[in-house]
């Protein structure tokens, strides 16, 4: 059973962002309600106004341009998944919302909310943070934008301002040809952990297998309070061709496992966690580098989803 | 909505506000507040008794029903979202008398047990088939991710999909618009 609560629906987000701004701690941001809901009925969030952002034009919209990428807030994980755009400039991000949740919760769930509310276990907060992309935030003083690093600050809190209205996030070109990959593991409903690498590389001789990689991204997802890079990890990859990337795995691995800062709960100890980021790490990365080279990598691992 | 939402608010809880949807067919009218959810509306209003609350989380898919053709959990879904839309539940699925193929499949390959999942298997399956007639069981498997069946081992309720699948006959009744 959810409490009572007004439903506000403005026409604009400069309307909601006064909605906001007017009611203060009493209202909340509304999309696709997968998450707050959920807490509404727990009666962990009690907002006395839901502000519905789905319904302003356009907020939705998904655009590729200049080897980069828009997603307006509002857009949902199937609308991700089927769209051409997303396909053509980031197919790593279409087939990470593919395996978003299950599929009732990817028909409704937005990627703005997803971000927005920061669950530490969430997919896209991860992937968008190896991929560098920014969130765009309005509000009446006009607009901003924040590195998704920056934006994520802890487990379900954000640098969004209470009068602010996440209204989409940019995924900037990669240096080079990108080739990325997704892996996530568990064996509860929510991943228990997430590992993104997006490699940039630059190809000589027009071949693929003779790339080189010029800029390396990996992200940690869910085992730390919010998701984090490992930059010892990426700066092992950076020059690396990508024909030898097998020999710096192992490296690698280890290096992203020593920048994890996992706790103990219910989906595993400190320790099992620390484990789980080399293992999946060097899958990821595995899958990354025969993406590079042109192929496809590993099939399937148990209890995992490779995107 | 948001000015006389404003007014509500500060006086204390909302009315309720009349909204028309479609279900199963028949078009209802009826009066419902913010804070309702789909599936109260479906199970105590209209008395559809077929979508049942289970996890109430979205996690397991007894709820599940279409709304415009989307799998949709009615336990986590505002009754307002539905105006103006077309619901579906598995009370609309047979016609009349006839059963819809999928639930013919199931009841012949023995997809059900104690069939509390049932409803929710055969609206996610039919939403699948809507979309994508010929999926492959790799296909069947990532769209019941989510969709949870304690008794069968779901190898039944796969194989009962699959056969629908497979033969061209399916209805394609409230489907996509």
């Amino acid at each position: 059973m959810l409490r009572p609560f007004a439903l506000h629906r403005p026409a604009t987000a400069e309307e909601a962002c006064a909605l906001l701004g007017r009611l203060g701690d009493d209202a909340v941001p509304y999309a696709g309600g997968t998450e707050l809901l959920l807490l509404m009925k727990e009666g962990l969030l009690r907002p006395r106004h839901l502000v519905d952002l789905k319904r302003i034009p356009g907020l939705d919209a998904i655009a590729a341009g200049g080897g980069g990428l828009l997603v307006g807030a509002t857009a949902t994980h199937r609308a991700v998944e089927r769209s051409a755009p997303v396909a053509a400039a980031c197919p790593v991000l279409a087939s990470v919302a593919r395996h978003v949740a299950n599929v009732r919760v990817r028909n409704v769930g937005t990627v703005g909310g997803n971000l927005a509310f920061a669950d530490p276990h969430s997919d896209l907060a991860t992937v968008f943070l190896a991929l560098d992309a920014t969130v765009a935030l309005v509000s009446p003083r006009g607009r901003r934008e924040l590195p998704v690093g920056d934006f994520v600050r802890g487990p379900w809190e954000t640098a969004r301002e209470a009068d602010e209205v996440l209204v989409a996030v940019v995924v900037p070109p990669g240096l080079g040809r990108v080739a990325a990959a997704y892996v996530k593991f568990g064996v509860h409903e929510r991943p228990t952990l997430g590992i993104a690498v997006v490699l940039g590389v630059e190809d000589r001789d027009g071949r693929a297998g003779a790339g080189r990689v010029a800029d390396a991204r990996i992200a940690i997802g869910c085992v730390n309070p919010r998701p984090a890079r490992a930059p010892d990890a990426e700066a092992r990859l950076r020059g690396c061709g990508v024909g030898d990337l097998e020999d710096v795995a192992g490296a690698v691995a280890e290096r992203a496992a020593a920048s994890a800062d996992p706790a103990d709960d219910l989906h595993g100890s400190a320790d099992y966690k620390r484990e789980m980021v080399a293992v999946f790490t060097r899958r990821a990365l595995r899958a990354a580098a025969a993406r590079a080279r042109g192929g496809e990598g590993p099939a399937r691992y148990a209890h995992a989803v490779l995107a | 909505m948001s000015g006389p939402a404003d007014d509500r608010a500060a006086g204390g809880a909302p009315a309720a506000e009349a909204i028309e949807l479609v279900v199963n067919g028949r078009r209802h009218r009826v009066a419902v507040r913010s804070h309702d959810l789909l599936l109260d509306v479906l199970r105590d209003r209209l008395d559809l008794k077929g979508a049942k609350r289970s996890c109430d989380a979205q996690v397991c898919g007894a709820c599940t029903v279409l709304v415009d053709g989307l799998a949709v959990s009615a336990c986590t879904y505002l009754a307002v979202e539905a105006a103006g839309r077309s619901v579906l539940t598995v009370e609309g699925l047979a016609d009349g008398d006839r059963l819809h193929p999928l639930q013919q499949a199931f009841v012949d390959h023995g997809a059900v047990q104690c069939g509390f999942c049932t409803s929710g298997m055969l609206l996610s399956a039919k939403a699948l088939l809507d979309e994508q007639p010929a999926p492959s069981r790799v296909d069947v498997l990532h769209h019941l991710r989510g969709s949870l069946c304690r008794c069968t081992g779901y190898r039944k309720i796969v194989e009962a999909i699959l056969a629908v699948a497979g033969d061209a006959g399916h209805g394609g009744r409230g489907g996509r618009p």
